[in-house]
């Protein structure tokens, strides 16, 4: 796996050109802005539960378009579970519930008669373990948004979108050779970066990623990280991790959770660029968590 | 464990023909005491006891009490698992010696349509069984599958999934003879008593299907890990389409398994077919014309009523039984292939 920089450019290069068109062809949304401009995430007064259990109070954050903003925290503070409720993924678990707004591009997107299955189409996630579909080929894992959720889409087309995004994912040229394959027999790296590209393939406007990296070797993670840097060029990311390094150097926002007492509910502490997060952080609390003293 | 004291000297170990050397002493005992005439059970006792005795004061004497345990307990196991397959292979040996007398081209070509004594064969019993066992199973997985989609993926824990749980395990306990005499009531009432169709047989065998087909493909549906779900969830793959196109693939290896191991359980089914589909000496593939034979009802007809002389009835009731023993063989081959052609992939 070192080829992963000269794969960038490969990608890079051979890239550009195709990228124009794709745009509308793969949203189904209605005439709105380019396709490199994607949506930005206002979250109001978010209380979120698991039954009777209070586990997120009073996030109000704005996650704003085509940026990467990290979420950082001790464990347990509620990080993976105001990530999933970004997308409506938190009410899959029986009993839970969120009381507060999330707008995406200033819709809620938990009004009253609004499809979560819709809103999952617009903003996409990338799971803490790789998780491709062992039934399926490499190809039809990144097809599979597009092929389960539009019934008809023609061949050509189809293969286009899926050089796209493995492209994208910078996994084309490690396997093009192999696209009828199984996808879980790639290795733990590119079966995250599979992941990304079925992700992405369905042209979300947001991209949920819940500790990416934490199961992949340094060289994975750098290579996973670079992806993300350049995929904020046509999506809104979110991403959860416990390394401040790579919070650091792939985020240009970052949102510090903390949780005060075992038991209370956690909350948002604070959220600012990146460089003022690491450099100067409003509350004690994130300095101390930065720094490493607790967590 | 200190270094020192540690030395490649003080931890020698049998050679690996140990094991065989102590089998081999103990079946030279068991047949030298089965010549000294002692029963069967006897000898096999002997001859265990002779292994042990040859294995584990050598190995207690080399290698010490922490191997010696462990090869006793090694030797328990393996005794084990002989005994419980002992059986298996009394009787595969007697169902293949005395079935092969009869197994022959004419067995299924030719039915017992005017046979009296020697000749016939099993030809309309075995399209009777295939028939039967092939209409249960066509009523038993859809309905067996989806009930355990319901009872895993929606109805997780509610009021209605537990009764519907509660009722999956009586019927797992139902006595087959029980199942047979409802098909028979519940045919009795539309078409009146006396009424014979290969149709009950089937409504019959597949009461006794559902249950394990529910059991199995609920368990199967259990570990398709959730992470799958999930990843098909934050595509916009609706909860139908995900169950259909990921989850059902993920787990389809199993839920073949589950199947035929509901459908070995009642192809031999003998007590329900005999008051639901009768007998019969000639083919009928028409489920809904008349009585239909089948090869367990064929064997036990020709054994506990054979004409005279008996000889040819009993070669015939054993070649039924050898044929329907192959027919679940092929099954079980058969199920492998599909699974291994469409399950999930490795590699
Ligand atoms: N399915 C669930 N049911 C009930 N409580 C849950 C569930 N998932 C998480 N919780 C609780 O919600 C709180 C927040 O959990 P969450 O997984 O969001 O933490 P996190 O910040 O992602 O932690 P980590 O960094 O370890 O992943 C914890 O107290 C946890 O025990
Ligand atoms: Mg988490």
């Amino acid at each position: 796996m070192s080829q992963p920089s000269a794969d960038v450019r490969d990608a890079n290069a051979t890239d550009a050109p195709l990228q124009a068109p794709l745009g509308d062809a793969a949203t189904s949304a209605p005439a709105e802005a380019p396709a490199n401009v994607a949506k930005s995430i206002e979250a109001r007064d978010l209380d979120i539960y698991y039954g009777g259990f209070h586990a997120v109070a009073g996030v109000s954050m704005t996650i704003r378009p085509n940026k990467v903003t990290a979420l950082i925290g001790s464990s347990g503070c509620g990080k993976s579970t105001f990530l999933r409720s970004l997308n409506r993924m938190h009410e899959l678990v029986k009993g839970a519930y969120v009381d507060g707004k999330v707008e995406l591009d200033g819709r809620d997107i938990y009004a009253a008669g609004t499809d979560p299955v819709a809103v999952r189409r617009q903003i996409g996630m990338v799971f803490q373990q790789p998780n491709p579909f062992p039934t399926m080929s490499i190809y039809d894992n990144v097809a599979a948004g597009l092929r389960l959720n539009r019934r008809k889409i023609k061949k050509p087309e189809l293969d286009e979108v899926v050089e796209r995004a493995l492209r994208g994912a910078h996994l084309w040229t490690e396997v093009k050779d192999r696209l009828d394959k199984p996808g879980s027999g790639l290795s733990g790296g590119q079966q995250q970066r599979l992941c990304i590209a079925r992700a992405t393939a369905v042209e979300p406007d947001v991209l949920l990623m819940d500790e990416p990296c934490s199961a992949l070797d340094p060289i994975a993670t750098v290579a996973i990280e670079s992806l993300i840097a350049e995929l904020k060029e046509r999506f809104t990311i979110v991403i959860v991790t416990h390394n401040m390094q790579q919070a650091a150097r792939a985020s240009d926002y970052t949102a510090f959770f903390n949780i005060e007492r075992s038991g209370d509910p956690g909350r948002l502490v604070e959220i600012d660029e990146t460089q003022t997060i690491f450099s100067t952080p409003a509350s004690p609390a994130t300095e101390a968590y930065i720094s490493g003293r607790f967590g | 464990m200190s270094a020192s004291s540690w030395t490649w000297e003080d931890h020698r170990v049998l050679p690996t023909w140990a094991p065989w050397a102590a089998g081999g002493a103990g079946v030279a005992a068991g047949l030298l005491a089965l010549l000294a005439g002692v029963a069967l059970v006897v000898a096999v006792l002997v001859g265990a006891a002779a292994t042990v005795v040859a294995l584990i004061p050598w190995s207690l004497a080399v290698e010490g009490s922490r191997r010696a345990r462990d090869r006793m307990v090694t030797l328990t196991v393996t005794g084990a698992f002989a005994l419980a397959v002992a059986p298996l292979i009394s009787l595969l040996y007697t169902v293949v010696s005395r079935g092969i007398d009869r197994f022959d081209g004419a067995l299924f070509s030719e039915s017992m349509r005017g046979v009296v004594g020697e000749g016939g064969g099993v030809q309309h019993a075995i399209v009777g069984t295939l028939v039967i066992t092939g209409l249960a199973t066509l009523a038993s997985v859809p309905i067996g599958v989806m009930t355990a989609i319901y009872l895993h993926e929606y109805g997780r824990g509610g009021r209605l999934a537990k009764a519907i749980s509660f009722f999956v395990d009586v019927m797992t306990g139902i006595p087959s003879i029980v199942a047979g005499l409802f098909a028979y009531a519940l045919f009795a009432l539309i078409f009146g008593p006396g009424v014979r169709l290969g149709v009950m047989g089937a409504v019959a065998l597949s009461l006794l299907m559902i249950p394990i087909v529910v059991r199995s493909t609920e368990e199967m549906l259990r570990v398709v890990p959730h992470h799958l779900r999930e990843a098909a969830y934050g595509l916009g793959v609706p909860k139908w389409l995900t169950i259909v196109k990921v989850v059902l693939p993920t787990a389809f290896a199993g839920i073949v398994t589950g199947v035929m191991l509901a459908i070995a359980r009642v192809v031999g089914e003998t007590a329900p077919l005999l008051i639901t589909t009768g007998a019969v000496t000639s083919v009928n593939a028409n489920p809904f014309g008349g009585r239909m034979e089948n090869l367990a009802v064929f064997a036990y007809n020709q054994y506990s009523n054979p004409g005279v002389p008996r000889d040819p009835y009993i070669a015939r009731a054993w070649a039924a039984a050898l044929t329907l023993l192959l027919i679940v063989m092929v099954l079980n081959l058969v199920a492998r292939l599909v699974s291994a052609r469409f399950g999930v992939r490795q590699r």
